[in-house]
């Protein structure tokens, strides 16, 4: 098959051309360039371009570039940023994998002739009797990462491949090391590629953002403290929320963005029966009944029961936990597995 | 032509239309650089026998560049690329003269980032991608020093021709104190240097684009040191341009430039006619694609397209697979295609500006590229449009 690889410059993609090429695929690497701003980690910045290029020379395969700026900004940056202006906690790798490498690199691979777009992600792409196929969790249970890739349904899994889904990271760097790959020792990437660590989320936002004081008070209304920016705060945070200290842990359990409060309250008050998922998406025929719920990209599942339901011509799924759960906040992803846990079965975005 | 290993084809499977990216070197070149690539390695400041050959077949060399270029030898001064030749020409001149560098917002980075970087002025261009004379006369007049003033003599995208009779009058006029440097480095193939170089002050030339090898630059400056020397250090190139000179490099671009000053009348016409068979063929066959310069404000080189409903990254990697050799705008560090900044300064839609193409055609380029172009191009368009 004519496969184009998205590599990042990282090991997992790195490896994922080289299986890609021992299993004797036409292989192409694409980097796609998605930020022009400061970038510390990821996909964007020069040197990893350069790693991704140098890896795919090792390999005798060809190494393009693709400028998706434009759509990167417009698709994540922008929503992401006004994700928080509406007080919502965004999560951009999704929405990147949504509407960048998914669609417009999937397009543009269609477009000049590819069968298939490979990443590097530890997830599975599986096929069932009938034809179909199924997505599920890497075999790397310490690097899963069908949590980020869970948008996926049948028309882009038929042209999908993850290479290192089904090995072990160890492995992943053991058959980078063993070809001499420069990549084989190169750090996992982490948080958000197109916010540096040195400034940080709070500096990016604040630079497009106006950011509006808001008040902590208990769950009785009592004012206990002061927050700089009510678009920082985030349902479930300890920190940073100007609390005296001692006593129980006490945890953000509201957000009102319009009168610009912050809820505060122990562990207890943040747990909830259940939680609404909007913008929902299924890997196949839509579920209900008893399943699985993950809640972060590294988090637990635990058992829900979930069921659509109509609210203002939208399918919303109703979530009710199996025994109470920590709030959620409002615009992370929730995927849904089977009871197995090993099948995505669909996603949306908490409400 | 022998096989190259390196990029798995043979030259000749190749449709090369980059030339004003970088040239194929010219065979009388590279025979020209073997010996002090073999044998002659002396270092031409030397005080031996060995070293006064080099130093000779520099001083000849330089001889024969000044020729060309309708200057004199001691005005020629021997650089590491045509970027550095600008930077010099534009840093050196602030750095003398203090006050302000301004240049047209068509520029090649090597000078726009340049001035931008010294905080100099930017004045806009017509929607040939000429600097607009008015704006530059009232940027001019607004300004009580002006260092410089850069304007490139052929724009390295679309193939413009600037008229420096035209921009010197007005420099002279509006800041009789200022240099006039030209960006010459798309021009060499297709003007006659002789006419360009009396109009200005400073004048910058790149070995590669025209058959030579890469890594050497020219700076023409004309009547005696007017800037700053860049790189200094032992004092070579009297003192405008130190570091040891690549003797090699600089015998070979004197025998390149020399080989496409003879042959340049006629390779124009002859070219000029390969590229109107080319940009005919591209919209007989093709629905939407607009000539983004008309032919006689350009050289005759220079076939720049816009094709709509197109990405021309999608389009460059389709010509890629059929060895077809072309380019769009500049890439940035990474690679990456950035949209053009001379195609905005035109006024170009940036959703047009996206389907840009460049042909650029040289001394190499056959007819039957011209006609393998049209059919790969038409094909990887269609493709791209179903």
């Amino acid at each position: 098959m004519k496969v184009m690889c998205a590599m990042s410059g990282g090991v997992d993609s790195s490896v994922a051309a080289l299986l890609l090429k021992r299993a004797g695929h036409d292989v192409v690497g694409v980097t796609m360039k998605l930020w022009g701003g400061d970038s510390d980690t990821g996909c964007c910045s020069v040197s990893d371009v350069d790693d991704a290029r140098r890896v795919a020379q090792q390999l005798g395969i060809d190494h393009l570039v693709f400028n998706f700026a434009d759509d990167f900004n417009e698709h994540v940056v922008a929503p992401y940023v006004d994700s928080h202006a509406r007080g919502l906690t965004p999560n951009p790798c999704i929405e990147c994998n949504r509407s960048v490498k998914f669609a417009r690199l999937a397009e543009r691979a269609e477009l000049l002739g590819f069968d298939a777009v490979a990443t590097g992600h530890h997830a599975r792409v599986g096929q069932t009797g009938a034809g179909g196929y199924t997505l599920e969790r890497g075999a790397d249970a310490a690097k899963d990462q069908s949590y980020v890739v869970h948008m996926l349904d049948q028309a882009q899994l038929a042209r999908t491949m993850f290479p290192v889904g089904g090995i072990q990271k160890s492995e992943v760097r053991e058959l980078a090391a063993e070809i001499g790959l420069r990549t084989a020792d190169k750090p996992d990437s982490q948080d958000v590629c197109f916010i540096t660590s040195t400034a940080g989320r709070t500096t990016f936002l604040g630079e497009r953002i106006p950011f509006r004081p808001g008040r902590v008070v208990d769950t009785d209304g009592l004012h206990v403290g002061d927050v700089a920016s009510v678009e920082m705060v985030t349902v479930g945070q300890r920190k940073g929320l100007g609390l005296s200290g001692g006593g129980p842990k006490r945890y953000v359990v509201d957000v009102d963005m319009d009168t610009q409060v912050v809820t505060i309250g122990n562990e207890d008050q943040l747990l909830g029966p259940g939680m609404n998922v909007g913008s929902v998406t299924w890997v196949d025929e839509p579920v209900s009944g008893p399943v699985l719920v993950q809640c972060s990209a590294h988090g637990e599942s635990r058992v829900a029961v979930i069921r659509s339901t109509g609210v203002d011509g939208d399918t919303v799924i109703d979530v009710q936990w199996d025994e109470p759960q920590r709030r959620i906040a409002p615009g992370q992803s929730v995927v849904f597995y089977d009871l197995a846990d090993t099948r995505v079965l669909g996603g949306g975005t908490a409400l | 032509m022998a096989a190259d290993s390196l990029i798995g084809v043979t030259e000749t499977a190749i449709t090369y239309l980059d030339h004003a990216a970088s040239a194929p070197m010219r065979p009388e070149a590279i025979e020209a650089i073997m010996p002090f690539l073999t044998g002659n390695y002396a270092n031409p400041s030397g005080s031996h026998r060995f070293a006064r050959r080099t130093r000779q077949a520099i001083d000849e060399a330089r001889d024969q560049v000044a020729v060309v270029i309708g200057c004199r030898p001691n005005e020629v001064v021997f650089t590491g690329c045509g970027t550095e030749s600008d930077n010099t020409a534009i840093s050196g001149a602030v750095a003398r003269r203090g006050g302000v560098a301004v240049c047209s917002a068509a520029e090649h980075p090597a000078v726009l980032q340049v001035v931008e970087h010294l905080g100099g002025r930017v004045v806009g261009v017509d929607a040939s991608g000429r600097i607009d004379l008015e704006q530059l006369a009232s940027t001019l007049a607004a300004e009580d020093n002006v260092a410089i003033v850069s304007v490139m003599a052929v724009n390295n995208e679309v193939g413009t021709i600037t008229d420096l009779a035209e921009v010197g009058k007005i420099v002279r006029r509006h800041a009789p104190g200022a240099l006039l440097h030209t960006d010459a480095v798309q021009a060499v193939c297709w003007l006659d240097l002789r006419q360009v170089t009396p109009e200005v002050d400073l004048l910058s030339l790149s070995a590669h684009k025209f058959g030579g090898p890469k890594g050497v630059g020219i700076l023409i400056e004309r009547g005696g040191p007017q800037i700053e020397p860049l790189i200094i250090g032992g004092g070579q190139e009297r003192e405008r341009r130190s570091g040891t000179q690549n003797t090699a490099g600089i015998v070979a671009t004197a025998v390149a430039l020399e080989l496409t000053d003879r042959e340049r009348e006629s390779e124009a016409i002859r070219l000029s006619e390969l590229r109107d068979r080319l940009v005919a063929g591209l919209q007989r066959q093709i629905e939407g694609i607009v000539e983004t310069v008309v032919p006689d404000r350009k050289v005759a080189g220079s076939a720049h397209v816009c094709i709509a409903g197109v990405e021309s990254e999608a389009l460059l990697y389709l010509l890629d697979e059929a060895n077809v050799c072309a380019s769009a705008a500049s890439a940035c560090a990474s690679g990456a295609m950035e949209p053009s900044h001379v195609l905005a300064a035109m006024g170009v839609d940036r959703g047009v500006a996206l389907g840009a193409l460049r042909l650029t055609l040289g001394y190499t380029t056959t007819e039957s590229d011209i006609d393998r172009a049209i059919e790969v191009i038409d094909s990887a368009v269609r493709k791209l449009k179903r």
